[in-house]
Formats: structure tokens, sequence, C-alpha cells
């Protein structure tokens, strides 16, 4: 229903996010070589970090299934995005990467990107969501593993990249491959379908079809006898899931010079995979969306710590040995935040602007009842 | 004299797994506003029958028709749609969703804006689930659960679990109620509780109710009709009366 209270949640939800795209533009306007070099690449990453762990979140936390093969579409979003920008190029749509054209073939295939996952995700998940469990993440796993492998046999992608040859340089020249001063100018454009991105999923999970898929997670035979077409919902969050998988993987191409299939795999050297993606939904919470996007965030933090901060160096030696294992240590902050919070950073509740007033009563009664606990 | 069209009507229903006849030419007749009983000792196919009734197993012999709509063969959301509703014996809540939104949850079929809607926040959007939140309160305030709305419905005391799940079934808006044990597990007075507020539905919402049970005393106080089977099989069928006194039940509930 709307009350005054939900009017008073979107105000503020909306200044914040106002806030958010000002200090963005902001950012992106000063000219400064820490910012350029590392803040902003930062942010592109962890743009569609965040879209990836909350679209897996709907169908991992908010639908109960098990995919495995998340980054497949990411994949997909990503070359769909890289042709389609170049086919704009060759087309003489834009020259230069600025102005009105060249925004406009932007747009475009970051939604194409999203539309031709989300076609894929229908025609994987009508016959895969007939499994359930094991069988399902099977299922998953092996068409991750079939879309990189059918991307490499397209001729004109490839695993060198997306450029026959040695160079996938046709993307990053021509393309959507930015460089660091375009990836700082556009990086608005990053935030602001993050932002889109995410309201979407919030209105998703937030109306009846939020309901209907916890309810196939809780009981899937108690929800067809409430007259829930089970299989219906089920492709239809796939589905809404992919297209923003699709979206994460266009923005992936937008920031990288080279596309490599590599970078799309079940695992790899990186924390961008589908794997990996699963371990931020666990780790944020299964069911929260803000807990998603506290621990893609956090998972590229420690990823960019261990990988680039100089403090390491002045560690221990033997600590020093530990972080040249960098999934050493993944593995260790993992089983840290499992055993503190068994049900991730955020368990099934929203991080929300309007509840930090009611914080200190929670942490109150939080220790309150531990006392009782204790006591009993 | 007008022709009454019976709510629910099976012919020779059944189904076998395997060699095993766990309900066998099973036929009934409720009419609107009927309680009718259906026992029978542990094992005799009474869940059984409920889930052919509502698709989750397909009969291998036998029709059945609700207002003579033939239902055999549907799935079991198209037949919710159609008008048939149950609760389970072993309660199965929405566990991890609050007490309104599992009966919300119930009205969905009801809920008509699309994707877009939802997505945009249409006009459309507000008001339905302004109507559907009024409309869940109201069925919470029939089991006196209106004051839990907001709790998970994995926290709620055994009975009222029971409860919930009966309102989520009302929520489909239908013509026949199937319910399984409703009372298992509960003590007197919450069965009392029970029985009021199945008397109250049945006026409320003028539906036919079938209903499994094995407290003999309860059924006998509640049920206009009464119907028996074992090993699949219907041994009586008639009024209460006629079935304390039936010598085959007697047997079959106190054995040889
Ligand atoms: N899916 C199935 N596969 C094989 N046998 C089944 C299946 N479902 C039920 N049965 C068998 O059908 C018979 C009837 O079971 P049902 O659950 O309907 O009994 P019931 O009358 O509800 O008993 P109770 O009072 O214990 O609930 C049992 O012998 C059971 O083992
Ligand atoms: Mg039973």
């Amino acid at each position: 229903m709307k009350t005054n209270k939900t009017a008073i949640r979107y105000a503020i939800n909306t200044i914040a996010l106002v806030i958010l795209m000002i200090i963005t533009f902001v950012i992106g306007g000063v000219d400064n070589n820490t910012i350029k070099l590392k803040i902003v690449p930062s942010v592109w990453q962890c743009c569609y970090l965040i879209i990836m762990a909350a679209s897996l979140n709907l169908v991992l936390g908010f639908l109960g299934q098990l995919s495995l093969g998340h980054c497949g579409f990411m994949a997909v979003g990503a070359y769909t995005a890289a042709l389609v920008s170049l086919a704009f190029q060759r087309a003489g749509v834009y020259d230069e990467k600025k102005g009105a054209a060249f925004m406009l073939v932007m747009i475009v295939s970051i939604l194409a990107a999203g539309i031709l996952s989300a076609v894929l995700g229908l025609l994987v998940g009508i016959p895969a969501l007939r499994l359930k469990g094991d069988y399902l993440a099977i299922i998953t796993l092996g068409f991750g593993m079939i879309i990189v492998n059918l991307i490499n046999n397209i001729p004109f992608c490839g695993q060198q990249g997306l450029s026959q040859g040695t160079a996938s340089s046709a993307l990053y020249a021509n393309g959507l491959g930015f460089s660091n001063d375009e990836k700082k100018g556009y990086m608005y454009v990053a935030v602001l379908a993050v932002i889109l991105c995410m309201a979407l999923m919030f209105m998703f999970v937030r109306s009846k079809f939020g309901r209907i898929i916890c309810a196939i997670r809780d009981n899937e035979i108690a929800a067809s006898a409430s007259g829930i077409d089970v299989s219906y919902y089920k492709v239809l969050t796939f589905v809404f899931s992919a297209f923003f998988a699709g979206i994460a993987g266009a923005l992936y191409s937008c920031c990288n010079a080279a596309l490599a299939t590599t970078s799309f795999a079940f695992t790899n050297g990186s924390i961008l995979n589908s794997v990996f993606i699963v371990v931020m939904v666990v780790v944020g919470g299964m069911g929260s969306l803000t807990g998603s996007i506290v621990a893609a965030i956090g998972m590229f933090l420690l990823n960019y710590a261990i990988k680039n901060g100089t403090w390491v160096a002045a560690l221990p030696g033997f600590l020093q040995n530990v972080f040249t294992y960098p999934m050493l240590v993944y593995s260790i902050a993992l089983i840290i935040v499992i055993m503190f919070r068994p049900h991730g950073i955020l368990g099934t509740s929203e991080f929300a602007l309007c509840d930090i007033p009611k914080w200190p009563r929670m942490v109150a009664s939080h220790f309150h009842k531990s006392d009782k606990e204790a006591e009993g | 004299m007008e022709e009454r069209v019976p709510v629910l009507r099976t012919q020779h229903l059944g189904i076998a797994f395997g060699g095993l006849h766990a309900v066998e030419d099973f036929n009934i007749e409720i009419y609107k506003g009927e309680l009718v009983g259906l026992i029978g000792p542990n094992g005799a196919g009474k869940t059984t029958v409920f889930n052919l009734l509502t698709g989750v197993y397909k009969p291998t012999e036998g029709t059945f028709y609700l207002n003579n709509e033939l239902l055999n063969g549907k799935k079991t959301h198209q037949i919710v749609e159609a008008g048939i509703a149950r609760t389970f014996q072993n309660i199965r809540l929405f566990g991890n969703m609050k007490v309104i939104d599992n009966v919300k949850t119930a009205f969905s079929k009801d809920i008509k804006y699309g994707l877009c809607s939802a997505l945009f926040r249409s006009k459309a959007y507000w008001k339905t689930e302004r109507e559907i939140h009024e409309r869940a309160m109201e069925l919470l305030k029939i089991f006196h659960l209106e004051e839990k709305a907001d709790y998970l419905a994995s926290s709620l005391p055994y009975g009222e679990q029971r409860k919930l799940e009966i309102a989520r079934a009302l929520a489909t808006d239908m013509k026949l109620l199937l319910l399984d044990e409703p009372a298992a597990g509960m003590n007197p007075t919450e069965t009392a509780e029970l029985l009021e507020c199945i008397k109250v539905i049945r006026e409320q919402f003028g539906i036919a109710i079938l209903l499994i049970e094995h407290d003999m005393s309860l059924v006998m106080n509640v049920c206009e009709k009464i119907q028996v089977i074992n090993f699949g099989k219907t041994i009586a069928a008639g009024l209460p009366d006629e079935i304390v006194n039936n010598p085959e039940v007697i047997e079959a509930y106190l054995g040889r």
C-alpha cells in the first residue's frame, strides 16, 4: 500500500541516489591521476560485480535455485555489446567516442546485451528449470561452459579476443572499450546503470513477483496448491535475472580493452567467475539485494587490497607468503564471515536509509536477548 | 424441480502405484454448504484422495468434476484456479515469509497487474496491493491472527500455523475446501476453537468442505455425511449415526 511512510522512504532514497549521481559527476570531472588510474576503474568493476551478484541473488536467494552458469549470460552480454557497438562504428554512426550519437549507440548496445542474454535465459531456463537442486546446478554449469566454447568458435570472436588475429584492438580502438579518460568521462553511465538495475530488481522483489518466488523457494508444493504456476515463475525469474547479467556483461566490455572468453569461465584466477558470484551472494545474504551490493564491493576491495596494496609488503614474511595465494585469503575471509553470520552479512533483511534511526534500538535488543539466553 | 449440481463429483476415481491400489473406485458427491468427513485407519488412502483431487497425482482410473467441469489431468495450479483448495497433513507454510505474505501469495490469481506495472509502480499496482492487503487482513481476523500479521510464519505456535494454512487456502477463493487432519496435534481447547472457525467459514463463504480426521468424536459432531475408506476401498458412506453402528467400520477401526 502507498502510505505516507512509503512516500517518505521513496523520497529519502531518491535524494540519496541523486546525491550519489552528483558525486559521480564531480569525481568524473576532476583531473587527477589517482582518480583516473585507481578509483575510476574500480568503480566500473564494482558496478558490474554488483549487478552480477544482485541478479544471481534473484535466482539463488529469492527463487532458491542454484545456478552455476551465471557468467555465461555475462559473456553473452559482453560480446553482444561489443559487437553491436563495432557494427555501428563500421556503419559510420559515430567516429569519436563522444556526442549524442555515441551515447545512443552505447544505450542500444547495453540494452541489446540484456535482451539477447534474456532470450538465451529463456532458451536455457525452459528445459533446465524442470530439474532441481544438484541437477539444475550441473546443467547450468554445463551451460556456462557451452557458451564459452560457442563464443570461442565464432570466427570473429575467439579465445584471443574480439578480433581475429593476435590482438583485440578493434574493440579498444573503435568500439565500447574505453581508455582511462573515457572511463572517467562515462563513469556516470555505469553508476546510473547500477542504480536503474537495482531499482528494477527491488521493484520486482517488492511486488507479487517477489512474494511468489519466495513462496516457491519456501515450499514448492504449497506454492502450486496456492494457485501458482511454479514453472512459469521460475522461468520468468531466470530470464529477468539473465537480462541483468547481460547488462553487467555490457559494462564489462566497456571497461576492458580486450574481451577473452576465459574471463567468464566457471573458475579462474580473478574474482569474476560463476563461483565467485555465488560466493558473493552467499556472503551478502541469500535474499538480500543490499547484501549482494555490500558483498560485491567487499570482495572487490579484498581482491584489490591483495593485488595492489602496499601494506602487504609491510606484513611479516609468513603472512606475505599467504597473500601470494589470494584464493587462500578469500577462503579464510569466507570462513570467517560464515562463522559469525551463517546467513550472510545481511541475512534476508535489507539495508535501508530510513532504518538507520532504529539501529541503536535493534543493537540494544540484540544484546538484551543474548543476555537472557545466557541466563536461561 | 431443478436438479442440483454437486460441487464435487467423482466417478470410480482410483490410482495404483505399481501394483499397490492406494485408492480404488472412489465415488463421492458433495453439495454446496456441506461438510463431509473422510475417515479411515492409517494408510487407508485418505491423503491420496486429496492428492488426486488437487492434481498432485494423476488418477489412473476414473474421473472427477467440479461443478460439472472435468478436472482430470489438470495441473495443480489450474485446479486451484477452478476452485479446489487444500491444506496439508504435515503443515506446509512459506516459513521464511511474513504471516500476511503467506495469505497474499494465495491471492496471486486475483492480482492482475503485470511485470511492467510492478516494475514501474503503476496506479494499478498500488490499488491492487492496497485491496489485497485489506482482504488478507480480513481473512487473518477470522482466525485471530491479525496481530501477528508481521511475524514470520515459522515463528507461530503449531495451532496457529494450522490456522494460517487454512486462511491461506481460503484466499484462493475456492468452492471446495479440502482439510487434511486440521486438528492433528492440537489440544482440546485448540480443537474446539478450530471447529468454531470451520463453522464460521462454512457460513461466511458458503463453500463445501471435505475433512479428513482421525478423531471419530470430532467427525461425528460436525459432519453431515461421512465416508469411510480402508485399504483404498470405500467400506461405508452415510449419516454419522449409520456409520458408528456399521459393523464393517467398527471392524476396520478396532481390528478383528
Ligand atoms: N507416491 C506414492 N508411491 C507409492 N505408494 C504411495 C504413494 N503415496 C501413497 N502411497 C501409499 O498409499 C497408501 C495410502 O497412503 P495415504 O497417505 O493416502 O494414507 P492416509 O489414509 O492419508 O493415512 P494417514 O492416516 O496415515 O495419513 C499407503 O499405503 C502409502 O504407502
Ligand atoms: Mg494422510
